[in-house]
């Protein structure tokens, strides 16, 4: 399974569409779409609006591709499950969000974690999924080790919370 | 147990933050409140299922542009502080992270703020306001580190 993620808090159309126009080319993908506020109805995909915690981890698990704004949530539960990952970063100009920090956000994490895909428009959307389809993409699940939290970072909490 | 159970003599931390990746990254960070209970508020009422140990409240979501809706919050996020009475706050964002930092530090309880990592060139609005407030006031971006804070000691990936 394909699945495609926004976020709940703002639309992201151009991401949505493109997939469901890539769907409606390619029905023997099973792509699932949460679509949160964008107002692009998918005709092609399966979609929700939003989904509750439990799900949106089923659907993670169940899927070979996950699509998805730049958004840390989405990135960590990825990683966390060795998932191939295609961004597109949300743009302010597009209006899609209030300013660019999610190609900051790309910018930072595919030097950490190189396999990530990145899509900048939607003409290297469908490209990227052309290689998904042909098979191109880089294997994700020998990241796993790197995900820990910091150490240092728990130890100062720690330090932090025992001092009176 | 139940909630009004004042038995238990536990100290009580507080993880507030809205949905989606604030709450992901306040979670990987659970480790380092061994020992104590653990409440948990969110925007999203659906994430109490991802609350295994310990007690959930949802929170009304609010925009910065909506200001009856952040007060609403706000005043809701205050009753939840008292009615816990937590030793130890923490949030990663955003704005009922603010809020509930902001109430804890006048109630005496000790704060904790980590920017979330999204923010890479500088920190949120909320991480900025919230300075005053927070006792420990984190960034996970050594390069937005600064002597007087926000300090770096690394971050949740």
């Amino acid at each position: 399974m394909i699945f495609v993620t926004v976020g709940s808090q703002l639309p992201f159309d151009r991401l949505i569409m493109t997939v469901d126009d890539w769907s409606r080319l390619h029905p023997d993908y099973d792509t699932f779409a949460q679509i949160g506020l964008s107002r692009y109805q998918p005709k092609a995909m399966r979609f929700k609006t939003s989904m509750t915690p439990n799900d949106y981890q089923k659907a993670m698990q169940a899927s070979d591709l996950i699509i998805a704004h730049a958004g840390m949530g989405t990135i960590i539960s990825a990683l966390e499950l060795g998932k191939p990952l295609l961004l597109m970063p949300r743009l302010a100009s597009q209006g899609e969000h209030r300013n660019d920090h999610q190609l900051a956000t790309i910018k930072q994490m595919t030097q950490k974690f190189p396999h990530i895909v990145v899509a900048y428009n939607e003409t290297e959307l469908l490209q990227e999924l052309e290689c998904y389809r042909m098979k191109k993409h880089d294997n994700p699940s020998i990241i796993k080790e790197s995900l820990t939290v910091s150490p240092k970072l728990l130890d100062a909490i720690k330090s932090f919370i025992t001092t009176e | 147990m139940a909630l009004t159970d004042y038995k238990n003599k536990k100290k009580r931390i507080l993880f507030i933050s809205s949905s989606g990746g604030h709450w992901i990254q306040m979670r990987r960070l659970e480790s380092a409140f061994e020992g104590y209970e653990k409440y948990y508020a969110a925007t999203d009422p659906s994430y109490q299922q991802s609350v295994d140990y310990g007690y959930f409240f949802s929170v009304p979501e609010a925009s910065r542009w909506n200001k009856l809706k952040l007060i609403w919050q706000a005043l809701k996020i205050f009753g939840i502080i008292l009615y816990i009475k937590p030793a130890i706050v923490f949030s990663t964002g955003a704005a009922p992270g603010f809020f509930a930092l902001f109430f804890a530090k006048k109630l005496g309880i000790k704060t904790i703020w980590l920017d979330s990592i999204a923010n890479v060139e500088e920190l949120s609005l909320s991480g900025r306001k919230v300075k005053p407030y927070a006792d420990l006031w984190l960034t996970q971006w050594e390069h937005l580190a600064k002597p007087e804070g926000p300090y770096y000691y690394g971050a949740v990936l």
